[in-house]
């Protein structure tokens, strides 16, 4: 039985001669060859640009949840002082679920930022090999008889074509994560959107925020009450018995 | 002998190293056939690392095609399958205009 190892090598020659078997004659399959690999290469730049793009969105994303754990930390202390546990208890609920959604975001960062080294890499080898391939190609077109010739480029054909290969393998996977990501992001948008985490980080005010807002305008009331009542009794109290 | 390791580049090995990597491939592929993704995976990544600490990288202009493909364990079991069947899990290259 065939290991894993072999049976890769040979699905990838496959596709290679696949591929080669469409140019016919020498000149025009090295040429052929060559246009492919530069098309290759601009999907390699797209995909790196991708996954920069995605990466960027969820660490502003990971930047506003950040800012929201804060205020609710701050929004629960408060609350807490102005004898109100059930609004202090609601803040610590919520900063949970943000905290959480933080959590998922932390790793798919990480994972984003993974597949961009790998796919930066890839595009570096890819680039070397094509630059290796354009003057070996030259030198086989001009010195070479046809059989020989073939021979060569048989040879060129198949060390680049196994690394189109494997760098168009390394984009596909870099564009299913973007993708799963992107996903993911919108999710926690709509989330936002939806109100269910509500939108701490809008600057907008939430019912929490106006609660608390209540509580700490009736503390204030009280005490200016009881400061002018103070005052009142203090500066004049015969006045007052006088009318 | 050269072997690739895939998404990251080609090594040549030598003829003990290939024994060794011979005996966790069978470890690999009986466990892939046994949906068995932890061993596959630990298989894979014991490959990966004998490679990377044993064999000689390649420049990066040399053009030679490779005897063995080694997959990369971040795959999923049914990519790693997928990998293997005629298809193939690579996309195709680009087609001609």
């Amino acid at each position: 039985m065939p290991g894993l190892m072999n049976r890769a090598s040979t699905v990838v020659k496959a596709k290679i001669s696949k591929l080669l078997d469409r140019a016919e004659d020498p000149g025009e399959t090295l040429d052929y060859s060559y246009e492919k690999q530069l098309e290759l290469l601009q999907n390699v730049k797209r995909g790196v640009a991708d996954v920069v793009t995605a990466k960027k969105r969820l660490e502003l994303q990971t930047t506003q949840l950040e800012q929201s754990v804060v205020k609710l930390d701050s929004q629960a202390r408060s609350a807490l002082q102005a004898g109100r546990e059930d609004l202090a208890r609601e803040a610590l609920q919520r900063k949970t679920v943000v905290q959480q959604q933080l959590q998922g975001l932390d790793q798919q960062v990480q994972g984003l930022q993974a597949q961009q080294e790998k796919l930066i890499a890839s595009e570096k080898q890819l680039s070397a090999r094509i630059e290796a391939f354009r003057s070996q190609k030259e030198v086989i077109k001009a010195q070479y008889s046809a059989a020989d010739a073939q021979v060569k480029i048989g040879e060129a054909a198949t060390g680049i074509g196994e690394q189109m290969a494997d760098t168009g393998l390394a984009i596909q996977r870099a564009k299913d994560k973007t993708e799963q990501m992107q996903a993911r992001a919108a999710a926690v948008d709509e989330l936002v959107a939806a109100g269910t985490l509500e939108d701490f980080t809008s600057g907008g005010e939430t019912d929490l925020d106006r609660q608390l807002a209540q509580v700490a305008a009736g503390t204030q009331v009280d005490s200016e009450l009881e400061k002018m009542k103070a005052e009142l009794g203090a500066g004049d109290p015969q006045k007052e018995l006088e009318r | 002998m050269i072997v690739r390791l895939m998404n990251e580049g080609q090594y040549r090995i030598d003829d003990d190293l290939l024994q060794q990597l011979n005996e966790l491939d069978e470890r690999a592929t009986a466990a892939a056939e046994a949906d068995d993704e932890q061993t596959l995976d630990d298989a894979l990544d014991e490959m990966f690392s004998l490679v990377k600490s044993r064999g000689d990288a390649l420049a990066d202009d040399e053009l030679t095609s490779s005897d063995i493909l080694i997959p990369p364990s971040d795959l999923t079991l049914e990519e790693t399958k997928e990998l293997l069947t005629d298809e193939g899990f690579i996309p195709d290259l680009p087609a001609p205009t």
